[in-house]
């Protein structure tokens, strides 16, 4: 296994295979290149959100986010989650289950379009249904006669959102469904199972961490959302305003420390949802090892 | 519990699975339904249990006179056992087996004592006692099968459906298990109905195998039945090597070469008809010089003698290969050498009439 020429030399670093490796030098400097882009790209811009989000003192920075506005958009934002994230979890289960399990006409058509919002510019996203709900657009006039009003309202802000963040859970539950097969739930319908009974106590169970992941994907990007919800909300401050809305618009305002005060929170909405998304992907390969055979036991 | 099946048909599109099935198994039966891939064996089994639906205008299934063809499979009362096993993955061995009791509606549930008992008993059965907190990733494949069918018992079904059971498993581990299958059906008399493709399987275990092919049933019956007595060329060659000569029908019997067979309801046939004549490796006789048997002459090409026979290889009259069996004594008592000429009498032979050769 050991290869003495480089084995001393490269005890943190060691080769996958020895054999085929590079000459320690031309690894150390792959691998210094790798951590210094991820620093500069990523680390250190987030470091300085930090930074200027508490350059003036903790006081600014509570005052900030206190600041009835600001707390406007975060309520917005947490609301347009918690009803969009539900919203595509139950879509996505049942988007996924009827693409895994049956076999229908449209099938291959059905998976086109669920991923449409990933292929499609948010901007273009927020366009359309400016189109369809504007005061010009295709149901806006109707839709207005009775009073409705849906552009420039947070109902609109839920719905491109919606739209933007389905295709996260179905995505990760499909694969995962059709590796899986149907047999045990044919299992347990045999066994005496109703069909609930056997979606919670197989299906859902089976499905669990890829679940999760979709989940998280899908609120992370629900809470982040900023092209199609610039189009849609009409920008009303205090009313239509989201965190990201609200971050781009103090930061066009010159206040400087609150629009960074307000993106160090979107910040680390996204280092908790790299580690729930490192956990769950752990997790997952450890499901996956279980179910091919290759653990070692207890 | 007995099961009637009915003029039963399935279509997967332009495939027909089944074409118009009728088949009996009476109560407490081990049937086999034994045939090549596509024969229709799996669709049958599935339609019996209800985890596929039969073309409409079929008779139908009934379980002992009780029309369960609408019924859904929860409510059918099967016990289905899967080739790859289907146990819950995230449940234990324990979980596994009580699962249908626990998903029973509140007022036939066993409690939970009654449970612990049931799946206790039925581990001591299946013969796994001590693994119940074991999870499937954990077992041997030859205990997953017996735990699925543990799991499938759990509920006292009126007919247990076997999807080929033991078709995952290694060649040892499956004559273990088919036997130890036999004996357990022995002990508890449940109607079984079992899939499989391998017809040792089927001869060994079941009461009536039921040999299907191309959607419909060609024979069922016993196995020594369907073995000494095929009802048409297709048992005869999916049960064991055949032997295949071409003859014709001189005076109205089947002629090889020079060896006229005894007549076999040949008289409708016409004077110098090609005829297809089948012959088991073992009903072959090797016989001497002196003997004045009709027979046929052959050239030895190969002599294997590893194994419970000795299996010869030769050519027959016209090049045709010829595979025979002889049991070792008999070999012994004869010069096998390569390249010898031998002359073979017939004990047995099979001539199909027309209408069944495919």
């Amino acid at each position: 296994m050991s290869n003495p020429s480089t084995s001393s030399s490269t005890a943190r670093a060691a080769p996958i295979n020895p054999s085929a490796a590079e000459s320690p030098w031309v690894r150390w400097v792959l691998i210094a290149i790798a951590l210094g882009f991820i620093s500069l790209v990523l680390l250190l811009p987030l470091a300085l959100v930090f930074r200027y989000a508490f350059g003036e003192g903790l006081g600014v920075y509570l005052a900030a986010i206190r600041d009835a506005d600001t707390v406007a958009a975060i309520r917005l934002t947490l609301i347009t989650a918690a009803i969009v994230v539900p919203l595509n979890t139950v879509f996505g289960v049942m988007a996924a289950w009827a693409i895994a399990k049956f076999e229908f006409r449209g099938k291959s058509l059905l998976i086109t379009i669920l991923d449409m919002p990933f292929a499609i510019s948010p901007v273009v996203v927020g366009m359309i249904f400016v189109l369809l709900f504007g005061a010009r657009g295709w149901l806006g006039p109707t839709l207005s006669q009775w009073g409705i009003q849906i552009i420039f309202t947070p109902i609109a802000i839920v719905i491109v959102v919606a739209f933007g963040t389905m295709p996260f859970v179905v995505r990760e539950l499909v694969s995962l469904m059709q590796a899986q097969g149907s047999e045990e739930e044919l299992a347990a319908l045999t066994l005496g199972a109703s069909g609930f009974q056997t979606f919670r106590r197989i299906t859902l169970p089976n499905i669990k961490w890829g679940l999760i992941y979709g989940v998280i994907l899908c609120n992370a990007r629900a809470m982040g959302e900023f092209g199609s919800v610039y189009v849609v909300s009409g920008r009303i401050r205090g009313e239509t305003d989201t965190m990201p809305l609200h971050i781009e618009a103090l930061y066009n305002d010159y206040l400087l420390t609150a629009s960074f005060a307000v993106a160090s929170l979107l910040a680390m909405l996204a280092i908790v949802t790299l580690v729930v998304k490192s956990i769950v992907e752990w997790k997952i390969a450890r499901d996956q090892a279980i179910a091919t055979g290759d653990d070692p036991g207890d | 519990m007995s099961i009637q099946v009915r003029n039963i048909s399935k279509t997967f599109g332009s495939f027909k699975a089944l074409e118009d099935v009728s088949l009996q198994v009476n109560s407490g039966e081990l049937i086999a339904l034994l045939g090549p891939s596509g024969s229709g064996k799996t669709t049958l089994l599935r339609i019996i249990a209800g985890l596929e639906q039969a073309d409409p205008g079929g008779g139908g299934i009934r379980f002992h006179d009780e029309d369960v063809g609408q019924r859904h499979v929860s409510a059918r009362g099967v016990g289905f056992v899967f080739q790859h096993y289907a146990l819950f993955r995230h449940m234990s061995v324990f979980e596994n087996i009580a699962f249908g009791l626990r998903v029973k509606p509140r007022r036939h549930r066993p409690s939970r004592a009654a449970i612990r008992e049931k799946v206790l008993a039925l581990l001591a059965l299946v013969q796994l006692d001590g693994l119940a907190r074991r999870y499937p990733h954990q077992l041997s494949g030859g205990q997953r099968q017996r735990v699925a069918l543990a799991r499938a018992l759990a509920v006292e079904p009126k007919v247990l459906l076997l999807d080929e059971p033991f078709g995952a498993l290694d060649a040892k581990v499956r004559q273990e298990l088919r036997a130890w299958l036999r004996r357990l059906h022995d002990e508890l008399h449940i109607t079984s109905v079992f899939v499989t493709h391998d017809q040792d399987e089927a001869l060994e275990v079941a009461d009536r195998v039921v040999v299907m092919n191309r959607g419909r049933i060609e024979q069922a019956g016993t196995p020594d039945e369907v073995f000494h007595h095929p009802g048409n060329e297709f048992v005869l060659k999916f049960l064991g090597q055949v032997n295949r000569f071409h003859g014709r029908i001189e005076q109205g019997r089947p002629v090889v070469g020079t060896l006229a067979l005894d007549a076999q309801a040949m008289e409708n046939r016409r004077e110098g008809e090609p005829v297809e004549i089948f012959v088991r490796p073992f009903d072959f006789e090797l016989i001497g010089a002196g003997d004045q048997r009709p027979s046929l002459p052959a050239r030895i090409q190969r002599v294997q003698s590893a194994g419970p026979v000795v299996r010869l290889e030769l050519t027959g009259p016209s090049n045709e290969p010829v595979r025979v069996e002889l049991p070792h004594p008999e070999a012994e008592r004869l010069d096998l050498t390569v390249g010898r000429e031998v002359r073979l009498a017939l004990r047995r032979s099979r001539v199909f009439t027309e209408d069944y050769s495919i």
